[in-house]
Parts: structure tokens; C-alpha cells; sequence
């Protein structure tokens, strides 16, 4: 059946059945490929994408379910990739494999729509159901912080910053 | 066998690309004589600058995580001399002839790739350089480089590479084996903390994964594999399915018994994947389950604890005489550990995209693997390897699961019934969990003495592990060379193996993942029974700062200590009053050419809930860190990964078949579990090895140790989660 959502500000109209998970309506019906698919049951958290300006997971979300809400999905989170979050991200170069980081930009996206400047506390809480099977977990904190920093007026830095303070040389 | 690129007796081939570029193309093959009638510099296979001055760098390897995709076109880029952000980076195609051996595993690039890569991106420098010379008429002698230009600085001229691109490509390529590279010193790349070439579309959302492929016209495909490993379809309702909205096709694929190959299960083949799994929902099957129907963990355990009171089938490693020593100890501990299987998780489930169309097939493949890949293929589906083409795509997480190609092959045999329509195959997170190549589970039977002085004198143990006569199964053997052989007098390593049809393959660090936790548990265990530090008693048993045997199975004992007595001292080991509740456990792992020693802070909130404070790390990987930030990134996950692993991590065998299906019960560490992790290097006069796993093994009985010293809980068996141990 032909259902209508607004994602990324656009009025979208897509052909499936009620049933079809959000999820594989962006990835497969809308090309936004940036929201992943990792356990299709709520527990990793890839597939987040924001509802309505909420975090939620759209691999467990029928679509029929989101008809008159907003969605924004990372493709639709800046223009050019500059939410400070992106910025953030890659200064910290906090990938590794990056599957999960779509996941979980949108989860800290939606924090820091709430908190301007959210303590460790707040991050954890927020952001402790996006799993990263790599292990980012001590960079993904530091570039929630970055990011907020970035929003509240510093200025972005190159990637090469001097953020490895654990770096110095042990010559023996 | 792997064959560096300057052992293949390497001749740079200049080849002009169209327009009027250099690529520097490298060893083996000429470029192809289409490409020398145009006009870039192509000096080898790696490097390509067009006219516009435009410098593209191939990457070589897969990348799943493990950062090659950055750092080893840095090493090209260093050489050549280029302005990092200026560069281009390019994923390569699985071509073993152009670009050499192509894989993630073992922690290799970097030791396979530091010198011949840095010759390559010298070698163009050099033609750039001699292309100078001979447009100004000056010696290259009086030429330098910078800003990818060519400089004269006694007459303020320089040329762009660009501009030198074209005629760089007449230039007699340079021996590789007498190029000339840079004095380390003057490293403007290597050695710099950058960031991922990838991370610009990681965070915007870009198609860029093997689950993002997509091919004009393509279909998508699920295959239903038996629940126990191997078994095969007897019946199954594909009418039912068949009717299913959106159902391309549905069919059974007998397949074969080779765990590493194509099995037996059912294909459904839809318009959107989507409209599989609602398919997937009504099929029924009734399958051959086959003889591993039979194999559980419990069986197995029983196995073990019979074959562990007998005599060991094989011994591997034996000096002085275990036994005496045992009857002379001072004190004797006999202990039996157990770790369970285990399984990679990566958050991005097999997939594989496949095209078979006129007798050729074209494979899109976030594979560790590609070339084993490629054999499976034309083997199972009898199609010549030269038809076969395979894109690299980034892999979401590897950890070794994607080092076997079952997924690859069952793609390009669903895309081979599906001829001219380009498929996309995926796995649920069920289905990847469910078929695995596990890390093996192992039973070790320990005994160990201490003499009058407190020196460990005696290691006697019997491994229990699976295999066949003198085969163990995949990662599942011990090298006779694994510390402590060779470090304690009276020595013996024995083994007995059971058989196994529950896949097994290698997980990051594999083999030391699982045997560091045994060994330097009990380690600790003698320390403790000779009421000693176990720091000292580690320095006393590593010994003089020496060389012990050589070859693979080598071990630097100095380099060993050198990393041991850093995490002491940077953790304050021995120095830091710790509050009643708060332990501290040490452990050191050889591995992957690299050296490592952790220290884990443990505190008990409760009697059996506990927290990680922190970890500390010391590593020695070589005189270089290549790109100090992907290496961090790496130490950290592999920090993270190992209490991950060691908490509640643990795949259950049951009627032949895992348990376990998704994270709810196979369980990944979280950002509130996540201790902080300092890494410190230790920088050595010793080649530059890699960093993917070698910084994992020590922490899992470090932290054994640390809950030890927490709360006199001595653990033997994993997960700590089945000891009652919860994580606060």
C-alpha cells in the first residue's frame, strides 16, 4: 500500500506492505542506507534514527506506525556534514569499523538537542544501548563532550590535535 | 605462502594514463598496453598521478576496522612526498598479481607491508625527480621535493607532479631493492595521529559497506542453513513460499560437508530483502541433521574430564623431569581451566553481493580473504577463477569471522541460479551467531610447583582440546613454544583432542585469547602459593634479558621485560595503596610479533558484583608507530573486546546447534562498562609490527588476577557471568 512519510524535511510516498520494518523502508525504498541493520530486535541500537526528534530503533518499528511523524535519518542530520557531531567524530577519529557510528551520532544528536552540555553521567545514560562491537567507547564519550564544545562556539581543530596526550615516547 | 612485494624480484612499470598521468604500477605484471598509450604516471599498481595533479593511492587490503584503509597508503604517501590531505584514496580489487597478498588477519599488514610500500612510493618520487632533472637540465642531485612539487631551489623553480606527471611516465622505473627511503626522522606522515580516510562517510551515511551495495537490477537473497552445522534439507514447503509477495525464486541447495564451504539450505530470492524474512516466517524444513546432532558443551566437558585423567594422547613439549620436580616442590597447585567457544559478533552480519552473467561472475564481498574466497567459488560452482572478479568493500568489524568465505560462496551460487540478475545476499543477526566459526572451546589440567625458594620449578599440563589423531581443529592446537616452554625447568606440554563438527576459526588473537588467560592465571596462582609479588615473580620467570629460541617461535625476553617493568611502573604497581575490595592483577602476552603487559584495577561493589577502574597497558610493537591513532583505537578496542569476551561472552552447544542468537544472549561490552585505558609504547629498535590483536590477550587474566587480588576468587572458567560475577 502506497504510505507517505516526511524524512530528512521531504515528503516522501513509497509502495509497502504496513508490516515493513522503518528501517528497510529507508534502506530499501528510500536509498538512506546510512541507518544499519545489526540484530532487527532493538539491542545494538545501528539503526537509530530520530522519530518525531526522538531516538528510536527503526528495525523494530513497522512503518505504519510512523506515518504522520518527522523522521531524520544521518543523511539528514546537516547538508555537508558539519553537525558538530560529524565534526566532532572525525577529529577524534572515534571509527573503527563504523558500522554502529550512524547509530550512534543519532542517539548523541538527540542528547545534546536536550543538553547543551552533558556531564559522563548523562552520556552514559543516553548512549549505553548503542552497542559498537569494536569498542569505540572511550572516544565516542570524548566526542559526545567535543561535540558540545563545538556547539557552544570552539573552534574546530584538524584531526591531527594533540588529543594522544598518552602517546610519549618510552625509549628504552 | 606469502611473498613480499620486493621478494618478487619487483620492476616498477611506468604506464601513462589517459589524459597524461603517471602510475606508478609495480612489480610483476606490465601494465597493460591500453593504459601506456595514454597519459598519467603510473609507476606501480599503488600510485597514480593524473596531469591535473590529482594523486590517488590504492589501498591494498580489506579493511573491516583495522585502519590499512589509512595507514598503509600513508607509507606510499610518505615516500612519495605528498600532502596527505591532497591524496586520493583508492580500495583496490582482489588482484594477488598486481598488488600481492590482499588479507586482515594476523596482524600482517604492517610487518608485510612497512618496506615494500615505502620503496613503492619512493620509486615514484624518484622518476618525479628525474623527470625534473631532465625538463630543467639540472642534476637530480640539486632537486628536492615538497607540496607535491618538484623543487630547484638554487633557481626558485619547481614543477607540480602534475605537471611532471607525463613525462615522469618515460622515466626507467628504479630497482626497488636499491631505491632509496626516507631517514625516519624526516617523517611528516608516519608517525602522525590521522584520521580514518573513512570516516567522512561513516558519519554522513554514505554508502559504503557490504550491506550497502547496490547493483542496478539487483534482487535480494536469505538462505536458511540447517541449525546444526552441516545438515542438510530432506523436505521443505517452497510451494508455500513461492507465493509469497515479492518471491523471486526459492529453492534448495543440496551443498557439501566441507564446514568452510557451501552447505545444505534453502534460498529465498525477493524483490527487497525485506519480503524474504516475511517469506522466511512461513517456510517449513524438515532437515537431515547428520551425526554432529549428537555433540553438545556438555558432552564435551565430560569428554574433557575423562580424557584429562588419562594418560595425554601426544606430548609436545617436554624438558627436565616434571615429575621429580613436582615431588620436590615446596608447594604444589593442580588446577582445570575452561574457556568456552566463542563468537566474532561483528555488528555487520555476512553478506555478499554476486553478478553471474555470461560465464563471468562479479562479486562484491566485504571478505578478510579474498584470494581463498576466489578459489571456493570457481571450485564449488566449476567456474574458472579468472572469471571471477571480486570488489573489496569494508567489512563491518572482521575480528577473523570474515577470514572464511561461506558467505561469498553461497551468494555467487544463488547469483549463478539467478544468472543475469545481480543479487544481494544477507544474513539475519540469527543466522550469524548460529553459524559461526568459533573460537574453541579448551580444557586445561594443571599442575605446577614451587621450590624451597619461592621460584616456579615445575609447569606440567594437559591440554584438552578437539581434533583428530595429530590434527587439532582450526585454531584450536597450541604451539610447543607458547610461554612459559622454555622458561621453566622441569616442563611438559601435553595434549589429548576429541572430535568436533561445531566450526571453528580463528577469533582476534587467536590460540592467545584463549591461552594467555590459562597461563598467566596460573602464573598467578604459584605466585600466590609462594607468597610472592607477581610482578617479581614474572620478571624472575622471564630471566635475563635474552634472546630464546628464534624463528617464529622466537621469544624476546628483553623486550618482554621491557614492557612488563613500564605497566608496573606507570600503573604504580607495588606503590598504590589500595582500599580494602580494590585488587590489581598483572599479565603479559607474546603474540603477532608483538609484546605486551597489562595491569587491570578491579573493585568488588559487592561480594559478587564488580567494576573495572582502569586498565594500563605497555606494548612494544617496534621502532615505529605508523598512524598512533588508529593504534590507540586498536589498543583500546582490543582492551574493551578482551573484558567483553571474559565477562559474558559464551557460545553454548546443544543437540549439535548454538544456543545462543542475537546480543540480548550473547552479550558485547557497553560504554558504562568501559573502564579507561592508557596506552603506552614502548618504542624499540625493532621493525614495526601490527597492532589488531596482540594488546588483546593479556587482559582477560589480568583481570582474572585483579578480582583475585579483589576478593580471593580464583577463577578457572569463563564467563565470569557463570561464576555469579555480575559487572556494576
Amino acid at each position: 500500500m502506497a504510505i507517505s512519510l516526511k524524512v530528512n524535511g521531504q515528503v516522501r510516498t513509497v509502495d509497502v506492505a504496513p508490516d515493513t520494518p522503518l528501517l528497510w523502508v529507508l534502506r530499501e525504498h528510500l536509498d538512506l542506507v546510512g541507518a544499519k541493520y545489526g540484530c532487527g530486535s532493538a539491542l545494538c541500537g545501528a539503526c537509530t534514527v530520530h522519530l518525531r526528534g526522538a531516538p528510536v530503533r527503526s528495525c523494530s518499528i513497522p512503518v505504519s506506525a510512523v506515518r504522520d511523524g518527522d523522521i531524520t535519518t544521518i543523511e539528514g542530520l546537516s547538508p555537508d556534514g558539519s553537525h558538530p557531531l560529524q565534526l566532532a567524530w572525525d577529529e577524534l577519529d572515534v571509527p573503527q569499523c563504523g558500522y554502529c557510528q550512524a547509530g550512534q551520532i543519532m542517539t548523541a544528536a538527540a542528547l545534546l538537542e536536550r543538553t547543551g552540555k552533558p556531564t559522563d553521567a548523562e552520556i552514559d545514560a543516553a548512549m549505553n544501548g548503542n552497542l559498537c562491537r569494536c569498542a569505540t567507547y572511550l572516544r565516542i564519550r570524548k566526542a559526545v563532550h567535543r561535540a558540545a564544545d563545538l556547539k557552544a562556539g570552539a573552534a574546530p581543530t584538524s584531526a591531527t590535535s594533540t588529543r594522544l596526550g598518552q602517546t610519549e615516547r618510552h625509549d628504552r | 605462502m606469502t611473498a613480499s612485494l620486493v621478494d618478487r624480484r619487483a620492476f616498477l612499470k611506468v604506464t601513462a594514463l589517459a589524459g597524461g598521468g603517471l602510475l606508478l604500477g609495480s612489480y610483476l605484471e606490465p601494465l597493460t598496453a591500453g593504459a601506456k598509450s595514454a597519459a598519467a604516471f603510473t609507476p606501480n599498481h599503488f600510485i597514480r598521478i593524473d596531469p591535473k595533479g590529482v594523486v590517488t593511492i590504492i589501498a591494498k587490503n580489506p579493511e573491516v576496522g583495522q585502519g590499512v584503509r589509512t595507514m598503509l597508503p600513508m607509507l606510499v604517501a610518505e615516500e612519495l612526498d605528498v600532502d596527505w590531505k591532497t591524496v586520493t584514496i583508492e580500495q583496490a580489487d582482489a588482484d594477488a598479481a598486481k598488488y600481492g597478498r590482499q588479507f586482515a588477519g594476523g596482524s600482517t599488514a604492517t610487518p608485510m607491508n612497512y618496506d615494500e610500500l615505502r620503496k613503492l612510493g619512493a620509486a615514484g618520487r624518484q622518476m618525479l625527480i628525474a623527470a625534473a632533472a631532465a625538463t630543467l637540465g639540472v642534476p637530480e642531485s640539486e632537486l628536492g621535493t615538497g607540496g607535491n612539487a618538484v623543487h630547484h631551489h638554487k633557481t626558485h623553480r619547481k614543477l607540480s607532479y602534475g605537471e611532471l606527471a607525463a613525462k615522469a611516465a618515460t622515466m626507467p622505473a628504479p630497482d626497488l631493492a636499491t631505491v632509496r627511503v626516507k631517514d625516519p626522522k624526516d617523517f611528516k606522515i608516519i608517525g602522525q595521529p590521522l584520521s580514518g580516510v573513512d570516516n567522512k562517510k561513516i558519519t554522513t551515511g554514505k554508502p559504503l559497506f557490504g550491506i550497502d551495495v547496490k547493483v542496478p537490477g539487483m534482487v535480494h537473497a536469505v538462505f536458511v542453513k540447517c541449525p546444526v552445522f552441516a545438515g542438510k534439507v530432506a523436505t521443505a514447503n517452497l510451494d508455500v513460499i513461492r507465493t509469497m509477495p515479492g518471491i523471486r525464486k526459492a529453492f534448495v541447495v543440496e551443498g557439501g560437508t566441507a564446514l568452510t564451504g557451501l552447505l545444505g539450505g534453502v534460498a529465498i530470492v525477493a524483490d527487497t530483502w525485506w519480503d524474504t524474512i516475511r517469506a522466511r516466517r512461513k517456510l517449513e524444513v524438515t532437515w537431515n541433521e547428520g551425526p554432529t546432532a549428537e555433540q553438545s558443551s556438555a558432552g564435551f566437558a565430560a569428554t574433557a574430564a575423562t580424557l584429562g585423567k588419562q594418560t595425554p594422547q601426544r606430548v609436545l613439549h617436554r624438558e627436565g623431569d616434571v615429575d621429580a620436580a613436582l615431588r620436590s616442590a615446596a608447594k604444589v597447585v593442580e588446577a582445570e581451566y575452561y574457556y568456552p567457544f566463542l563468537h566474532h559478533a561483528a555488528l555487520e552480519p555476512q553478506n555478499c553481493t554476486a553478478h553471474f552473467k555470461d560465464g563471468a561472475m562479479e562479486i562484491w564481498a566485504p571478505t578478510q580473504n579474498p584470494e581463498p574466497g576466489r578459489d571456493l567459488v570457481a571450485s564449488t560452482l566449476g567456474i574458472d577463477k579468472g572469471a571471477i572478479t571480486i570488489h573489496l568493500v569494508r567489512g563491518g568489524g572482521g575480528f577473523g569471522r570474515r577470514l572464511i568465505n561461506d558467505f561469498m560462496v553461497e551468494a555467487a551460487w544463488i547469483a549463478k541460479e539467478m544468472a543475469g540478475t545481480p543479487v544481494k545476499l544477507l544474513w539475519t543477526r540469527e543466522d550469524d551467531t548460529q553459524h559461526g566459526f568459533y573460537r574453541p572451546a579448551g580444557f586445561h589440567f594443571l599442575k605446577g610447583g614451587v621450590d624451597r625458594n619461592g621460584k616456579i620449578s615445575a609447569w606440567q599440563n594437559h591440554f584438552v582440546s578437539f581434533g583428530e589423531g595429530e590434527r587439532f581443529a582450526p585454531s584450536a592446537g597450541v604451539a610447543p613454544t607458547e610461554f612459559p616452554s622454555r622458561f621453566i625447568p622441569n616442563f611438559e606440554l601435553a595434549s589429548s583432542v576429541m572430535p568436533l563438527g561445531v566450526p571453528t576459526g580463528p577469533l582476534r588473537a587467536p590460540g592467545s585469547n584463549a591461552l594467555a588467560f590459562v597461563y598467566h592465571s596460573f602464573i598467578d596462582e604459584l605466585a600466590h602459593a609462594a607468597g610472592r609479588d607477581p610482578v617479581e615473580v614474572r620478571l624472575e620467570l622471564l630471566g635475563d634479558p635474552r634472546m630464546v629460541g628464534e624463528g617464529p617461535g622466537g621469544y624476546d625476553a628483553a623486550r618482554m621485560r621491557g614492557v612488563l617493568e613500564l605497566v608496573a611502573e606507570k600503573s604504580g604497581w607495588g606503590k598504590t595503596p589500595l582500599p580494602q575490595g580494590t585488587g590489581r592483577g598483572v599479565a603479559f602476552h607474546y603474540s603477532h610479533r608483538g609484546y605486551f603487559a597489562e595491569v587491570v584495577e578491579v573493585t568488588m561493589k559487592t561480594p559478587d558484583t564488580f567494576r573495572v577502574n582502569k586498565v594500563w597497558v605497555a606494548g612494544d610493537i617496534g621502532r615505529q608507530i605508523i598512524n598512533p591513532s588508529g593504534a590507540i583505537n586498536q589498543v583500546e578496542g582490543s582492551v574493551l573486546d578482551g573484558l567483553s569476551e571474559a565477562f559474558a561472552q559464551e557460545i553454548t552447544i546443544d543437540k549439535g546447534r548454538a544456543k545462543e542468537s542475537n546480543y540480548h544472549d550473547f552479550p558485547i561490552i557497553r560504554l558504562t562498562q568501559s573502564p579507561p585505558v592508557e596506552v603506552h609504547f614502548l618504542v624499540s629498535d625493532h621493525s614495526p609490527t601490527g597492532i589488531g590483536e596482540p594488546a588483546l590477550p593479556p587482559v582477560v587474566p589480568a583481570l582474572c588476577n585483579a578480582i583475585f587480588a579483589a576478593s580471593g576468587k580464583r577463577i578457572r572458567s569463563l564467563p565470569l557471568s557463570k561464576a555469579g560475577l555480575k559487572w556494576a
